[in-house]
Parts: C-alpha cells; sequence; structure tokens
C-alpha cells in the first residue's frame, strides 16, 4: 500500500470560495463555496459527497481551472491551477460521456492528443492503448452511439487518461449508469487507477460508491458548500466484491452516512437555498 | 468486460432491398393517384383548361421537349445562383453572428422577424431593382429566401455543442479555433443540412415567382403565364412538372450530400424531411 501521508502534494486548496453573482435582480449571491482547505496527495483517490448543491462539481471545476475562485488559491503540481490546465495536467470526465458522433470511438480517444499535436502515428497507438486499458479494443471503429451507455462512458475514461494526466477529475461518472452497470464500472475503474498511479478525483452521491472507491471520503454541506468531514477509507488497497461484504466497510458508509446527516443539521430555508443553487451548478 | 451493445447490430443498417420495399407504398400511391387522376378526367368529361390529362401533359414532352428543357435550364441557371448567393450569404453572416455576442444579440430577433415575413412579395421589386430581363433579380429573390433560413440554423447549430463538451476542449487548453473546428462546426452540419433541404425547395419557388413578374420569354415561369393566358393548359402544366423535378432533384442532391457528408446526422433527412 502507498503511503499517501508521505507522498508528495498534487492538490492543495487553501481558503477557497466560489460566489455566484444574482442570475435575476432581487435574488441574492449564492455562496457556493466557503473556506475550503484540502490537500490531496499523489496516488490518492479522494471523493467528494454531499446534498445536490453542496458545491462539489463547483469544487472540481475549480480545481481543474474550469471555473475561477472568488477567494483563495489552487495549487496544482506546484502551480496555479491555470497553468496546471495549460500543461495538460488533467483528465476530465463528465456525467455524460460526451462523445462525438462525427468521430468514431478511436477518433473520440485520439481527440486530446490531436489538440496536443502529437503525430498521426503515436495517436493511434496511444488511442489503441487506452481503449486495451478499458477493454474496448475491439471497438475501435465503432461509432459512439453503437455503444451501451457504460462502454461509452469507458470510451471517456480512455480519452480522458490518453494524455496521461497528472489528475482524473470525474464529475459523477457513473450517476447515468444502472446499478450492475456502476458495480462493474466501480472495479474496473480501480484497476485502471491501481495501473495508472494517476491521482483520482471522484464526485458521486452515492455512498457505498464513494467508500468503495475512496482512500479519502471528503463529506460536503450546503448553503454555503464547505467541507464538515473527511473520513480516511482504511480498507484493503485491493478491493474485490467481498470488500463489499466487510464489516469494515458497512461501518465506514455508516461513518459518511452519519457525517453527512450531521451536515444537514441547519434547519430553516434549507430546501430553498439548494434549489436556487442548483439551478446555478446545472 | 462483456457489457453488451445492442445497437451494435443495427450497425449495417437496411440492406439496398430493404430500402427498395420501403419505397413501394409511397410507389404504389403515386401511380395510384395518377391513374386516378386520368381516368376522373376521361369519365366526367374535365375540360382541359380545368385539369388536363396526366397522358395529355406527358405528350407535351414529346411535342415540346426541346423547348421545355431550355426554358428549365434557365431557370435552373437562375435557382443555383440564388442558392449559392444566399447558402454562401447565410453561412457567412452565421458565422460571424455565433462569434459575436454582441452582433447576436443585435441581430438575432430581427433575423427571426424577417425570416417569418413573406419575403417573395419583393419579387416585384427585386425585379425592378436588378433587372426584369437578367436572371440576377430572380436569383437574388431566391437568395433572399434562402439566406435567413441558412443564417439562423447556422448560429443554432454552432451554440449547440452541450457546455460539457466545450468544458471539455477547454480542460485540454485547446484554443478558440480548435473548439470551433473540432466541435462547433460539426455539431453545426446537421443544422445547416436541414436549413438547405428548405432552401432547394425555396430557391425553386422564388425563381419561378420571380419570372411570373416578368422574365425573358425563355424563362420556366414566363411559359408558365404565357400558356395559361393561352388557356393552353397542357403546355403549362408540362413546364409545371418541370419546376416540380426541379425542386425535387435539388432536395434529393442535398440528402444524398448529408448521407456523404455527414452521415452521424443523415438518418432522419427523407422521411421528416
Amino acid at each position: 500500500m502507498i503511503d499517501h501521508a508521505a507522498s508528495a502534494p498534487v492538490v492543495q486548496l487553501s481558503g477557497v470560495s466560489k460566489s455566484f453573482r444574482p442570475t435575476t435582480p432581487g435574488s441574492s449571491v449564492v455562496q457556493a463555496l466557503s473556506g475550503i482547505d484540502l490537500t490531496i496527495r499523489k496516488g490518492e483517490f479522494v471523493s467528494f459527497i454531499g446534498p445536490s448543491g453542496c458545491g462539489k462539481s463547483t469544487l472540481l471545476r475549480v480545481i481543474g481551472d474550469l471555473t475561477p475562485t472568488t477567494e483563495g488559491t489552487v495549487t496544482v503540481n506546484g502551480k496555479p491551477a491555470e497553468r496546471a490546465r495549460r500543461d495538460r495536467d488533467y483528465g476530465m470526465v463528465f456525467q455524460a460521456p460526451v462523445l462525438f458522433d462525427w468521430r468514431s470511438v478511436q477518433k473520440n480517444v485520439e481527440l486530446p492528443l490531436e489538440i496536443t499535436g502529437v503525430p498521426a502515428g503515436e495517436r493511434a497507438a496511444r488511442a489503441k492503448a487506452m481503449l486495451d486499458l478499458v477493454e474496448l479494443a475491439d471497438f475501435t471503429d465503432h461509432q459512439p452511439w453503437q455503444l451501451s451507455g457504460g462502454m461509452q462512458q469507458r470510451v471517456a475514461i480512455a480519452r480522458a487518461l490518453a494524455l496521461d494526466p497528472a489528475i482524473l477529475l470525474m464529475d459523477e461518472p457513473f450517476g447515468a449508469l444502472d446499478e450492475m452497470t456502476r458495480e462493474r464500472m466501480n472495479l474496473e475503474l480501480l484497476r485502471i487507477w491501481e495501473r495508472t498511479g494517476t491521482t483520482v478525483i471522484f464526485v458521486t452521491h452515492s455512498i457505498p460508491e464513494a467508500v468503495f472507491l475512496s482512500t479519502r471520503v471528503v463529506v460536503m454541506s450546503a448553503r454555503p458548500g464547505r467541507i464538515t468531514e473527511i473520513v480516511d477509507v482504511d480498507l484493503p488497497h485491493r478491493r474485490d466484491v467481498e470488500t463489499r461484504e466487510l464489516e469494515r466497510y458497512f461501518e465506514l458508509v455508516t461513518r459518511v452516512r452519519e457525517a453527512l446527516r450531521r451536515g444537514e443539521g441547519n434547519p430553516g430555508t434549507a430546501g430553498q437555498a439548494r434549489v436556487r443553487a442548483e439551478g446555478l451548478s446545472a | 468486460m462483456t457489457d453488451v451493445a445492442p445497437a451494435a447490430q443495427v450497425l449495417r443498417g437496411p440492406s439496398i432491398l430493404d430500402r427498395v420495399r420501403e419505397w413501394i407504398p409511397a410507389a404504389v400511391l403515386f401511380v395510384g393517384i395518377l391513374t386516378a387522376w386520368e381516368l376522373a378526367v376521361r369519365v366526367f368529361s374535365i375540360q382541359q383548361f380545368i385539369l388536363p390529362r396526366p397522358l395529355a401533359i406527358l405528350d407535351q414532352w414529346n411535342l415540346h421537349g426541346t423547348e421545355l428543357t431550355a426554358a428549365a435550364s434557365y431557370t435552373l441557371v437562375e435557382v443555383l445562383m440564388g442558392l449559392a448567393i444566399g447558402v454562401i450569404g447565410g453561412l457567412v453572416v452565421g458565422v460571424a453572428t455565433a462569434r459575436f455576442a454582441g452582433f447576436r444579440d443585435a441581430i438575432m430577433p430581427f433575423a427571426v422577424a424577417v425570416n417569418s415575413i413573406p419575403i417573395i412579395a419583393f419579387a416585384p421589386v427585386f425585379n425592378n431593382l436588378f433587372g426584369l430581363d437578367k436572371p440576377l433579380s430572380k436569383a437574388m429573390v431566391a437568395a433572399a429566401l434562402c439566406f435567413f433560413p441558412v443564417m439562423i440554423n447556422t448560429v443554432r447549430g454552432l451554440l449547440s455543442a452541450p457546455a460539457p463538451a466545450i468544458e471539455l476542449m477547454r480542460s485540454y487548453a485547446a484554443p478558440d479555433r480548435e473548439i470551433f473546428l473540432k466541435v462547433r462546426v460539426p455539431a453545426a452540419v446537421p443544422y445547416v443540412f436541414t436549413a438547405l433541404r428548405v432552401s432547394a425547395t425555396l430557391a425553386t419557388i422564388g425563381a419561378v415567382i420571380g419570372e411570373y413578374f416578368g422574365a425573358p420569354k425563355i424563362s420556366l415561369g414566363q411559359y408558365i403565364v404565357t400558356y395559361t393566358s393561352y388557356l393552353n393548359f397542357e403546355r403549362a402544366w408540362a413546364a409545371i412538372v418541370y419546376a416540380c423535378a426541379m425542386g425535387i432533384g435539388l432536395y434529393v442532391l442535398v440528402v444524398i450530400a448529408e448521407r456523404v457528408l455527414a452521415p452521424w446526422a443523415a438518418d432522419r433527412s427523407l422521411s421528416a424531411g
């Protein structure tokens, strides 16, 4: 097992806040994130979990420099997030596969390599290797719409890994899949994580998924979005179907669930605020 | 992994024989209507200036084929000129409109409004403007009709790429030019083809109607006007059939081009037009 506490920090967030301007006159500024401090080390698998509107996707976007912070600093590989994005340190996977219908599966995976100017031969070889990694080597010439939802998401993962990114950012990547496919994709992702050694930051609203996959689970609460607790997942490093039956697994699931409930504790206009924040992050 | 893709089986699509079979009902209906028409005119002794028989119209092709083909060619040149001007203009202005948000806010409501007025009403004005006996005046009517659908659909298509697709490109630090060429343009292609299909029909209408208000005798529009006034409806109808064939032919060409250039989007084009 890698000692994550000792490995180099990859992502350092300090005092990160993010507020959205009111979209309609009269509505108030929405505080999406407030006072976030977090360090993620090389090779970690960190999940962000929390209720809708807690800013977990916003936090992911802030790390990936897809949205600017209002306050605080984001340091990735020792440089500002914007620089890290320009250096192509990120691989991004969304809830929707976002594959392009006008490209074959192979050409979809080649897209980031085209943008970075990798020569055609090398591009094809690299894309093939990535598709092999996600076990879709037989589908290189298919069109995206000919694949099932789980397969499409595997193509998206292959594409995200094509540039060998330091950090894989995943925004509820399996949220649209059925439970069976989702569990299989979880195992698949762990296998890929093990083989590539990439740092993974994973947004989910599934407690079992977060516990099963992660080395650490970051529990967030809404209004304003902040970290309420970080749960260290001390399950065996190598996880399989039986991990889900370990007593320790259930204890950790319960711990995360309780942390989530504590974060929800505030009474009052929580529902209203959540709807507003969701509207903005959508 | 073994999750199967049921869609993979539809990959090859229907065979040519299946395609032919698909068209049988339409073909039967078409022949049936022509037969019923022919019989109705004979049985009820309808005068030719009210409704000529299909076979009598077909006969005009034997009697005046050369003349009709010459008239159709003259009009076809106007249609193609108009399509070229309208489509290229629509594409250029559409790209510029999509590119500059300020320009877009100013021009889009105007474009949508103009698109819903009867532009064809300007046909006599265009005749004065660009020369009654010049093909350009009819081409400009056709161009004006095509311009707005092409422009509006170009803008909508270029802006149709979903937000995550743009975010994905940004996560690769892709320059704007790459986002435009690799995401926005391909996403716009099906929208543009939809506009082109409409334009193929509109350009034909524009040219023929433009000719009604004055054009050389050799044009299809004037041919129809002339023989209608002579009450020679069989001959007028023959010219109308030519105009119909032109519209349908151009439409089919656009559909074929779409299947070749944008196969990912072309599946519904003939049925849903």
